[in-house]
């Protein structure tokens, strides 16, 4: 057999793998054997294109293999929990970064012939350096090392400018085909880079769930348009699947977000659209950890919902240990979860699954709803956005329409609260102001300590 | 590659995403982006491939970042989604065996 033939039948084996396994990924049981299968077939299809006829800089290649291919096992082995979600992002803004850079190899070598065919790298580069940009944008906003969203004056027309000076550039270069020069390889780039850059700046870290979800959709299709130009199966078959899938997924999990995607991009949550909420009347009212402690020692039915703020803290092992703690003074206790709890859709289930919290205590927003108005308390321990009732009732606010846990309809509501800032979005809650409602300030994990500390001392 | 061709396996792959994703219970979005964040890493194949062919100087550097940023993809990917979906797995005996 050929050695091309090996290389072709690997590849085919590997998107075989990819497609099995993305399929078994996206139930709970199959979930883990899906990434080993995709695994094998990411093996398989790299270690065959070494076999490719007419290939050198071999060292150059290895050695990037490694350095680039050790640091990110490494980053992803060592990185917390919590910080999931913006090393998705960096990792997708790789993957786009390379589709540009194969265009660019492309583009210089003067190797894409015919117009489609450069049509279609030109878009990949541009998809895939707008991925690239915007990813580190995200990246760096969710690590917490941006923490404003920029917004221009008349943002929307530059990005429509910036967007369309990107194209005509793009479009020069596929009308001059083999004599497209250096600067007008460059300059798209720049462009390309810039557009990225603008469009992820204003928006805010709550809809970076769904920004990351749209890049990683944009980095698949850049994948597959540069598998195109280089007659490269495995990258067509695997990024358009990953295109595919990854634009499903943006729309579910904008949907349980109830902001369409063209808001995010285009009017995103700012300073001035929280203007547009109305203020809130009343007051704050503190409790102690020993009140908090015996109103739920005491009670009969204790709904937790969790928030980012817990995770961040550290608290969910605490924060479990009061539950249980709970449960064998004869209390029931349930965790309700938002969908976008956390910072991404399933993002706080996997943080409770790692605090050891088992499935069946753990709620979806439809299951537990119905129930809040029987508990005796809901304790909201670093959250914020996803239990404000103005949501449901005042239509100037900007999360009005998103659907929240009705943790206000308990009978008393115990927020524990880093500080009196608002949330994640910067909007008010009119949660925190409610007749029923109490807040303990502190740390969720030191918090939760005393909690935990009070309902021992109380015995069973 | 026949450009018709490429059209059918676009259109394909396209249903194809689309199938394996819908019906996915709202947990495992994040480890399945994360997932699918893995499986594009195979441009590590392409960059390769572009890096193998390149002759100049420019030509070797680019393709040498793109090699790089490709690796990055698929080992950082790999090893975000493995540690995700590995939760899942512990969740389940203890959900059994209750501490």
């Amino acid at each position: 057999m050929s050695a091309s033939a090996i290389v072709q039948i690997s590849y085919f084996a590997a998107a075989v793998l990819f497609i099995v396994g993305l399929k078994s990924m996206s139930s709970p049981v199959t979930a883990r054997r899906g990434i080993i299968w995709a695994g094998v077939g990411m093996v398989v299809a790299t270690v065959a294109t070494f076999l490719t006829p007419g290939m050198g800089n071999f060292a150059l290649m290895i050695a990037a293999i490694a350095i680039g291919g050790g640091v990110a096992w490494w980053s992803g082995k060592i990185v917390k929990m919590t910080d999931m979600p913006q090393m998705v992002a960096i990792y997708n803004g790789m993957g786009g970064g390379a589709a540009a850079a194969i265009a660019a190899v492309e583009f210089v070598r003067h190797e894409a012939h015919g117009e489609l065919t450069i049509a279609l790298a030109v878009l990949g580069a541009l998809i895939g350096a707008v991925s690239f940009s915007g990813s580190c944008i995200a990246f760096a906003k969710l690590q917490g090392l941006m923490k404003k969203a920029y917004r221009l004056p008349g943002q929307n027309i530059w990005n429509i400018a910036l967007a369309g000076a990107t194209l005509v550039v793009g479009l020069s270069m596929v009308l001059l085909s083999d004599k497209m020069t250096g600067v007008q390889i460059l300059s798209f780039f720049i462009l390309s880079l810039v557009l990225g850059v603008v469009i992820t700046m204003p928006i805010g870290g709550a809809d970076m769930p769904v920004v990351i979800s749209l890049f990683n959709a944009f980095t698949g299709l850049a994948v597959g348009f540069e598998g195109y130009v280089l007659g490269n199966p495995a990258l067509i078959i695997a990024g358009i699947v990953v295109g595919a899938a990854g634009t499903l997924l943006t729309q579910l999990m904008a949907k349980a977000m109830n902001r369409p995607i063209t808001n995010i991009i285009f009017q995103p949550l700012s300073g001035e659209a929280q203007a547009g909420g109305a203020t809130v009347e009343g007051s704050m009212k503190e409790v102690g950890a020993l009140d908090a402690a015996a109103m739920m020692r005491y009670g009969s039915k204790v709904i937790i919902v969790p928030g980012y703020g817990m995770a961040v803290a550290g608290a969910q092992h605490k924060v479990w240990e009061m539950a249980q703690l709970l449960e064998k003074a004869g209390v029931e206790v349930k965790f309700a979860i938002h969908p976008v709890a956390g910072r991404m859709p399933g993002h706080m289930n996997v943080l409770l699954a790692e605090a050891g919290v088992p499935y069946d205590k753990i709620f979806d927003l439809e299951e537990i709803n119905a129930e809040f108005p029987l508990a005796d308390v809901a304790l909201v321990i670093g959250a914020n956005d996803v239990v404000n009732p103005s949501a449901r009732t005042d239509k100037s606010s900007p999360i009005y329409g998103m659907p929240i846990l009705d943790a206000d309809k308990a009978q008393n509501v115990i927020v524990i609260k880093r500080g009196k800032g608002a949330g994640y979005s910067g909007i008010e809650n009119a949660l925190f102001y409610a007749e029923n409602c109490r807040l303990l300030y502190g740390s969720a994990q030191q918090v939760a300590g005393e909690v935990v500390g009070h309902i021992k001392a109380m015995g069973d | 590659m026949e450009g018709f061709t490429a059209l059918y396996i676009f259109m394909l792959a396209a249903f194809t995403g689309y199938e394996v994703i819908s019906r996915v219970p709202v947990i495992l979005h994040t480890p399945l982006m994360s997932g699918s964040n893995f499986v594009h890493g195979v441009v590590l194949v392409g960059a390769m491939v572009a890096l193998g062919r390149a002759e100049t100087p420019l030509e070797q550097a680019i393709g040498f970042v793109a090699v790089l940023l490709g690796a990055a993809n698929a080992a950082g990917g790999y090893v975000v989604t493995e540690r995700m979906l590995a939760m899942f797995k512990s969740d389940k005996k203890k959900a059994g065996g209750h501490q």
